[in-house]
C-alpha cells in the first residue's frame, strides 16, 4: 500500500518535473531542424523560476477570478496528467477518473482559462477565448469519439485497463484503431496550440489563439499557466504512448526493476513523440483560422468513422 | 399519514392561498404570504416525495371528482415520487427566490394568484393516476403558466409569446388527449391501471407513442416543436421562467416516460431510433441557437432545449436496451436520463435566478449592455459561475455525472441488434459530445460577456447585489449542484426503485463502494469519483498557490491593462457577445441558420461608419411554422364569411349539421 | 497461411484506403490532391501485394506492380506536368463545403457497411468487410467527382473509384488476371481520354472549370 502510494506520488512528481523538459526538447529539436542552435534544454525551468520570482502585475479592473484561476487551471491539468498511466499502470487512484473524466478535466481547465481571458475586458483576451472555445468545440467531440473507439476495443474506459488490453497480442491491428490514432494526433496538435492550428512561439497578436488569451498575465500567474500548458503536452504524449505504444508500462504491483524500465521507456517515448512533433511543426505552415474547423472536422469524422466501424463489426 | 393524501393536502394549501391572493395581491405583504406558503408547501411536498421514494412505499387515493365512473385517482409510485421531488425542490427554490425577487414585481396582481396554482398543477399532473385527471391537471398547469407568461402584457413581444404558447399548448394537449383516447380504447377505461393491462394492436400503440411524443415533446421543447419555448419562458418573471424551464419541462418528460415506459407496454422497434435521432438533433440545434443568442434569458431557454434533447436521447437508449432484454444497460441509460432531469432542474433554476438578479440590477437582459457585474454582484457571479460549470458538463459539478453515465450507456450499445441502431447510436454519441463542447463555449460566452470585463453601460456599472432571499436560493442550488456532482452515488441509489419499476433492472448499489466512487457496471470497465477529483483539484490548487506564495513571490502590483501596449479606454472595444459567437456562426451558422454577414465599407474620404449587417434565419420557424400560419390564415379568411350570415342561415347550418350527425349515427350501427 | 494477423493487416490496408479517400476529400489544392492520390495508389498496391502473399496468388503481384508503377508514379507525375503546362495553380473549387462533404462521406461509408454486411450476411465475415470497404472507396470516389468543379479533381475522383474496384477484385479469391489487367488499362485509357478532353476544354474555353461546359450547352442557370 505504501509502495503504491509512493508510485502514485512519483508519477505526479514525474509528470510535473518532465513537463518543462519536454517543451525544452521540442524547442531544441525545432531549432536544430531549422539550423539554429536553440536555447538550452533546461531553459524552460529557468523561465518558470524567473516568472515565479517576479511581481505579478494585474490589470486594475481584474477580479478575484483572474488571480485564482491560474492555480485552478494548473490543478485540473495536473490531476488529469497524474491519472494517465506513464511508466506504471494500475495506480492507486487510477479508478478516480476514467478516460472520459480526464478529457472533461481538461475541459474544466480550458473553461477556466477562457473565462480568465475575458476578465480584464480587452479585445485580445476576448478573441483568444472565443477562438479557443471554437477550436475546443470541435476538438473535444473528436477526442470523445476517439475515446469511444478505444473503449469499445478494450471494453473499458479505465485507462490502465485500456492500455493493458491494447498491449495484449489478441487485439492485433485494427482499422478503427488506426483511424483513432490519426484523429487523436490531430486533436493533440490542436489542443496543445501547435502549428498548424496555433503558433506557440508567435508574438504577432492576430495569429495567436492561446497566447492572446493569456496576454494580460504576468509573473507567477503566467508561470502557472505556462506550466499547465507544458503539462498538457506531456499528458497528450503520454496518452498517445500508453494507448498506441503500450509496451513496457509496469503493471500494478510490479517490482522496482519493472518500474525503472517503465520510466526509461516512458522517457524514450516522450522523446520520440517530441521529436515527431517538432519535425511535423517545422515541415508545415500555420493555417488560417477558418481552415481549422476543416482540420478538426476531419478529426471528428475519423473518430466517428472508427466508432462506427466498431459498432458495425467487432473485428474492425 | 398516507403520502398521496399528504401531497393532496399540500396541493390544496397551494390552491387555497391563490384565492386570497386574488383579492390581496396589491398589498405589500401579499407576496410574502404567497411565497411563504408556497415555500412551506413545496418543502413539505419535497419531504413526502423523498420519503416515498426512499422508503419505496406507494400509495393511492380516489376522490369522487372528475369522470363519475372512475373518479379522480391519485397514486404515488417510485416514478412519480422522483418527479414530485424534482417539482417540489424546484418549487421550493423558486418560492424562496420569489420572497426577495417578488418585491420588484411591477404587476404583482398578475403573478401572485397564478403562481401557487401553477405549482399545484404541476404536482397534480405527477400525482394523477387516470387519464382524465392527468389531462385536466396538464391543462391547468398550461393555463396557469400561460397567465404567468402574460404577466407583463404591455410588451408586444410578450403578448406574441403568449399567443404562440397558447396555440402550442393546446396542440400538445390535443395530441395527448388523442393518445389517451387510443390507449383507453372504445371501452373508455381511463384509469392508468386498466390502460396498463389492456392488450392492444401494435399499430395503435405506435400511433399512441407518436402522439405522446408530440404532446409531451411540444411541452418539453423537443425540436421541431420547440419554437414557443424560447419565446414564452423568458417572457415570464424570472422565478417563473426558472420553474417553466427547470420544472415544467420535467413534468412533460414525466408524462412521456409514464406513457411510453409504463402504459404502452412494448413499443415498436423504430421508436428508440426516433427518440435517439430527435434527441441528438434537438441537443445540437438547441445549443447552437443558444450560442447565437444575445438575450441572456432566451439563451437559457434555448439551452433548456439542448438539455431536453439529451434527456430524450438517453430515454431512447433505455428503450432500445429494454427491447433487447438488456435490463442492466437500460437501467444505466434511464438513470442517466433521470439524473439529468434532476441536474437540469437544479442548474437551470439557478441560472434563471441569476439572470433574474441581473435583470433586476441592470434593468436589461441583453448581454451587449452588461459586463463587469462580478465587481458589483460578487455573490450572484459566483453562483452563476457554479451553474455555468455545471451546465457545461464539467467535473466536479453534477452536469458531468449524467453526461458521463450517458456515454457509459452508449459504450454498452454495440451489443444491440438492428442496423438502424448501430448507425444511429454512435452518431448520437458524437452529437451529445458536440453539444457538451458547444455548451461550454456558450456558457463561457454567457458568463464572460455578462459578468466579466468592463461594464458596457452605466446601468451595468451601477448594478446592486441581489437581496438575501435570492442569494439564499441561488446559493443553496449551487451547493446542491456541487453535492450531486461529488456524491452522485446516493442519487443513483435513490433512482434504483424507479428503474426497477420501468425497465426491470437497476444499477448496482453505489453507496457501499469504497471512497464513494460510482461504478456503473464493474470497476474494471469504468468508475468515477467526483469527491476525490474535487478534493484533488482543491488540494493541488491550494498547495501550489501556497508553495508559490511562500517560496517564490507573493507581491502584486495593479497597473492599467496591457492589451499589447494599446489599451483603449472605451468599454465598447471589448469583445462583444456577437463577436464571441462569430467563429461559431461561420462554422455552423452558415448551414444551419443560413447566417449571412455583409460588410458595408464606405469609400475612403466618406465619413459614414462602416457597417456589419447580419442575417440569421431559424429554419424550423421559417420553413414549417410560417407556411402553416399562412395556410391557417388563408383558411380563416375563407371561413370569415360565416360571420356575416343572417340568423335564419345560422339556424339552417345548425339544423343541417344536426341532421347529418343523426344520419351518421343511424348508418353507423 | 491464413492467420489472424494476416487478415488484420489486410483489413488495416483496406481501412487505410478508405482513410486516404477521406484525405482526398479534404484536399483543397491541386498538387496536394495529386500527391494524395499517389498515396492512395501506394496503399492500394501494398494492399494488393499483401493479398497476393496471403492468398499465395503470384499473379496479384503483377496487379500490385501495375498499380505502383502507373497509378502511384506515372499518372501523378503526368498530372503534375499537365498542371504545369496548363499553368493552373489554383485551389480546387468545391461545390459544397469540406465539412459537409466529409459528413456525406461518413454517411456513404455507413451505407456501404450496412448494405454489404446485410447482403452477404452468411459470407466469410472478413471478406465481406473488405468488400464493404471497397464499396466505400468507390462511393467516396464518386462523391469526389460530384463535389469538385475542377476537371482534374474529377479525374482523380474517377481513378480513386477505380482503385476501389481493384481492391474488391484483389480481395475476391480466384479472380483471373485478365480482369485486373483490363481494369488497369481501362484506367489508363480513361486517363488518356480525359487528358485529351482536358486540353480540348482548355483550348476552346481557356479554363478547366467544367462550368464552362455548362455555358456551352446552354444549361447555366
Amino acid at each position: 500500500m505504501i509502495l503504491d502510494i509512493l508510485v502514485q506520488g512519483a508519477q505526479m512528481a514525474a509528470v510535473l518535473a518532465a513537463a518543462p523538459l519536454v517543451t525544452g526538447f521540442v524547442r531544441k529539436v525545432k531549432a536544430r531542424l531549422t539550423r539554429r542552435k536553440g536555447p538550452s534544454l533546461i531553459q524552460p525551468y529557468r523561465d518558470l523560476a524567473r516568472l515565479m520570482r517576479k511581481d505579478a502585475v494585474v490589470a486594475e479592473n481584474a477580479s478575484w477570478l483572474f488571480r485564482v484561476f491560474p492555480y485552478l487551471v494548473f490543478a485540473a491539468t495536473w490531476v488529469a496528467a497524474a491519472l494517465v498511466p506513464t511508466f506504471a499502470g494500475g495506480l492507486v487512484f487510477s479508478w478516480t477518473a476514467d478516460l472520459i473524466a480526464i478529457i472533461a478535466l481538461l475541459g474544466t481547465a480550458r473553461f477556466f482559462l477562457a473565462l480568465a481571458g475575458m476578465d480584464v475586458g480587452t479585445a485580445f483576451g476576448g478573441i483568444g477565448s472565443s477562438r479557443e472555445m471554437m477550436i475546443s468545440s470541435l476538438a473535444e467531440p473528436a477526442m470523445m469519439l476517439t475515446m469511444f473507439a478505444l473503449a469499445l476495443v478494450a471494453g473499458s474506459t479505465q485507462l490502465s485497463t485500456v492500455s493493458a488490453v491494447l498491449a495484449s497480442p489478441e487485439v492485433g491491428l485494427r482499422v478503427s484503431l488506426g483511424m483513432a490514432l490519426v484523429a487523436l494526433v490531430m486533436v493533440a496538435i490542436a489542443e496543445n496550440a501547435r502549428i498548424p492550428i496555433d503558433n506557440p512561439a508567435t508574438h504577432l497578436e492576430l495569429t495567436m489563439v492561446h497566447e492572446a488569451m493569456v496576454l494580460e498575465y504576468s509573473g507567477r500567474h503566467l508561470a502557472m499557466i505556462e506550466l499547465a500548458a507544458m503539462l498538457k503536452l506531456v499528458l497528450y504524449l503520454s496518452l498517445i504512448a500508453c494507448v498506441f505504444v503500450p509496451w513496457g508500462i509496469a503493471p500494478a504491483g510490479a517490482g522496482v526493476a519493472a518500474l525503472a524500465l517503465g520510466a526509461a521507456l516512458w522517457l524514450a517515448k516522450l522523446a520520440a513523440g517530441g521529436f515527431l512533433l517538432a519535425f511535423f511543426e517545422t515541415s508545415i505552415a500555420k493555417m488560417r483560422v477558418f481552415r481549422v474547423p476543416d482540420f478538426l472536422g476531419a478529426a471528428l469524422m475519423l473518430g466517428l468513422l472508427g466508432t462506427l466501424l466498431l459498432f458495425v463489426s467487432r473485428s474492425m | 399519514m398516507q403520502a398521496t393524501a399528504t401531497l393532496l393536502t399540500v396541493v390544496s394549501a397551494l390552491l387555497a392561498v391563490a384565492v386570497p391572493a386574488v383579492a390581496l395581491s396589491r398589498r405589500p405583504w401579499a407576496g410574502t404570504l404567497v411565497y411563504g406558503v408556497s415555500l412551506a408547501a413545496s418543502l413539505a411536498g419535497l419531504g413526502v416525495a423523498l420519503a416515498a421514494l426512499l422508503a419505496g412505499a406507494g400509495s393511492e387515493l380516489t376522490l369522487p371528482l372528475g369522470l363519475p365512473w372512475i373518479g379522480a385517482r391519485f397514486r404515488i409510485d417510485a416514478l412519480s415520487a422522483f418527479f414530485l421531488a424534482v417539482v417540489n425542490l424546484g418549487g421550493a427554490a423558486a418560492s424562496l427566490y420569489g420572497l426577495g425577487y417578488g418585491r420588484h414585481e411591477e404587476a404583482p396582481h398578475r403573478v401572485l394568484p397564478f403562481y401557487p396554482v401553477f405549482l399545484a398543477g404541476m404536482n397534480l399532473v405527477v400525482l394523477a393516476d387516470d387519464a382524465f385527471t392527468f389531462l385536466v391537471s396538464w391543462e391547468f398547469m398550461s393555463l396557469a403558466s400561460w397567465a404567468l407568461v402574460l404577466a407583463h402584457h404591455r410588451e408586444a413581444a410578450n403578448r406574441q409569446a403568449a399567443t404562440v404558447y397558447l396555440v402550442m399548448a393546446g396542440f400538445g394537449t390535443m395530441a395527448l388527449l388523442l393518445a389517451f383516447g387510443l390507449l383507453a380504447g372504445t371501452g373508455g377505461e381511463y384509469g392508468f391501471s386498466a390502460i396498463r393491462e389492456a392488450v392492444r394492436d401494435p399499430a395503435v400503440s405506435s400511433l399512441a407513442l407518436v402522439l405522446a411524443l408530440v404532446g409531451a415533446g411540444s411541452k418539453a421543447g423537443l425540436a421541431p416543436l420547440h419554437v414557443w419555448l424560447p419565446l414564452a419562458h423568458p417572457a415570464a418573471p424570472s422565478h417563473v421562467s426558472a420553474l417553466m424551464s427547470g420544472v415544467m419541462t420535467k413534468v412533460a418528460v414525466y408524462g412521456f416516460v409514464r406513457i411510453v415506459f409504463d402504459l404502452i407496454g412494448e413499443p415498436a422497434w423504430w421508436s428508440a431510433i426516433l427518440l435517439l435521432a430527435l434527441g441528438g438533433g434537438t441537443a445540437v440545434l438547441g445549443i447552437l441557437h443558444a450560442l447565437m443568442e444575445r438575450d441572456l434569458k432566451r439563451l437559457l431557454a434555448y439551452s433548456t432545449i439542448e438539455n431536453i434533447g439529451i434527456v430524450f436521447a438517453c430515454l431512447g437508449l433505455a428503450l432500445a436496451f429494454r427491447a433487447d432484454g438488456m435490463g442492466w444497460a437500460a437501467a444505466l441509460a434511464l438513470t442517466a436520463a433521470l439524473f439529468h432531469v434532476l441536474n437540469h432542474s437544479l442548474f437551470k433554476s439557478l441560472l434563471f435566478f441569476g439572470a433574474g438578479a441581473v435583470l433586476t440590477a441592470t434593468g436589461g437582459r441583453d448581454m451587449e449592455r452588461l459586463g463587469g457585474l462580478i465587481h458589483r454582484m460578487p455573490a450572484t457571479a459566483l453562483f452563476f459561475l457554479a451553474g455555468s460549470i455545471a451546465i457545461s458538463a464539467l467535473p466536479p459539478f453534477n452536469g458531468f455525472i449524467s453526461e458521463w453515465l450517458a456515454f457509459q450507456a452508449i459504450l454498452q450499445s454495440p451489443e444491440l441488434g438492428g442496423w438502424g441502431l448501430k448507425i444511429v447510436v454512435p452518431a448520437v454519441g458524437g452529437m451529445l459530445a458536440l453539444a457538451a463542447a458547444l455548451a461550454a463555449a456558450c456558457f463561457v460566452r454567457a458568463f464572460g460577456v455578462s459578468f466579466l470585463g468592463r461594464p458596457r453601460t452605466p446601468e451595468a456599472g451601477t448594478a446592486r447585489e441581489a437581496d438575501r432571499f435570492s442569494l439564499a436560493a441561488m446559493g443553496s442550488l449551487a451547493l446542491l449542484c456541487l453535492a450531486a456532482g461529488t456524491l452522485p452515488g446516493f442519487v443513483i441509489d435513490a433512482l434504483a426503485p424507479v428503474t426497477r419499476l420501468l425497465v426491470g433492472g437497476a444499477m448496482p448499489l453505489q453507496a457501499d463502494r469504497p471512497w464513494l466512487s460510482i461504478v456503473p457496471i464493474a470497476e474494471s470497465r469504468s468508475s468515477y469519483n467526483g469527491l476525490l477529483v474535487f478534493a484533488f483539484i482543491v488540494l493541488s490548487a491550494s498547495l501550489s498557490a501556497f508553495a508559490v506564495h511562500r517560496l517564490a513571490s507573493s507581491r502584486l502590483r495593479r497597473a492599467p491593462a496591457w492589451d499589447c501596449g494599446f489599451p483603449v479606454a472605451g468599454a465598447a472595444t471589448q469583445y462583444s457577445a456577437g463577436g464571441f459567437a462569430q467563429p461559431f456562426r461561420r462554422i455552423f451558422g452558415t448551414t444551419v441558420f443560413a447566417a449571412r454577414e455583409e460588410v458595408t465599407m464606405p469609400p475612403p474620404g466618406d465619413m459614414r461608419p462602416a457597417r456589419l449587417s447580419l442575417a440569421i434565419h431559424d429554419p424550423v420557424w421559417e420553413r414549417a411554422y410560417l407556411p402553416l400560419a399562412r395556410a391557417v390564415d388563408a383558411l380563416a379568411g375563407r371561413l370569415n364569411r360565416l360571420q356575416f350570415l343572417t340568423i335564419r342561415r345560422y339556424l339552417t347550418l345548425v339544423f343541417l349539421f344536426l341532421v347529418a350527425l343523426l344520419l351518421v349515427l343511424a348508418l353507423w350501427t | 497461411m491464413v492467420t489472424a494477423l494476416s487478415f488484420d493487416i489486410a483489413h488495416m490496408l483496406a481501412g487505410g484506403l478508405v482513410l486516404v479517400s477521406f484525405m482526398l476529400l479534404y484536399q483543397d489544392r491541386l498538387h496536394g490532391l495529386i500527391n494524395t492520390y499517389a498515396l492512395h495508389a501506394l496503399v492500394l498496391s501494398a494492399s494488393v501485394a499483401w493479398q497476393a502473399w496471403a492468398q499465395g496468388a503470384p499473379h496479384l503481384y503483377v496487379t500490385a506492380a501495375v498499380a505502383l508503377l502507373f497509378k502511384a508514379l506515372v499518372i501523378p507525375l503526368a498530372l503534375h506536368r499537365i498542371i504545369r503546362r496548363l499553368g493552373i495553380h489554383r485551389d480546387i473549387e468545391n461545390v459544397v463545403g469540406i465539412g459537409l462533404t466529409m459528413l456525406t462521406g461518413m454517411g456513404l461509408v455507413a451505407l456501404s457497411m450496412v448494405v454489404m454486411l446485410r447482403i452477404a450476411a452468411d459470407a466469410d465475415p472478413l471478406a465481406r468487410e473488405d468488400l464493404a470497404m471497397a464499396l466505400a472507396v468507390v462511393l467516396l470516389g464518386l462523391l469526389l467527382m460530384v463535389t469538385r468543379r475542377n476537371a482534374i479533381g474529377q479525374v482523380v475522383g474517377f481513378m480513386s473509384l477505380e482503385n476501389g474496384l481493384v481492391l474488391a477484385a484483389a480481395g475476391a479469391r480466384g479472380m483471373p488476371l485478365v480482369v485486373e489487367i483490363s481494369v488497369a488499362f481501362s484506367v489508363l485509357v480513361a486517363f488518356i481520354v480525359i487528358g485529351i478532353v482536358l486540353f480540348r476544354i482548355r483550348e476552346r474555353f481557356d479554363t478547366v472549370d467544367i462550368r464552362a461546359l455548362d455555358d456551352f450547352r446552354g444549361e447555366r442557370r
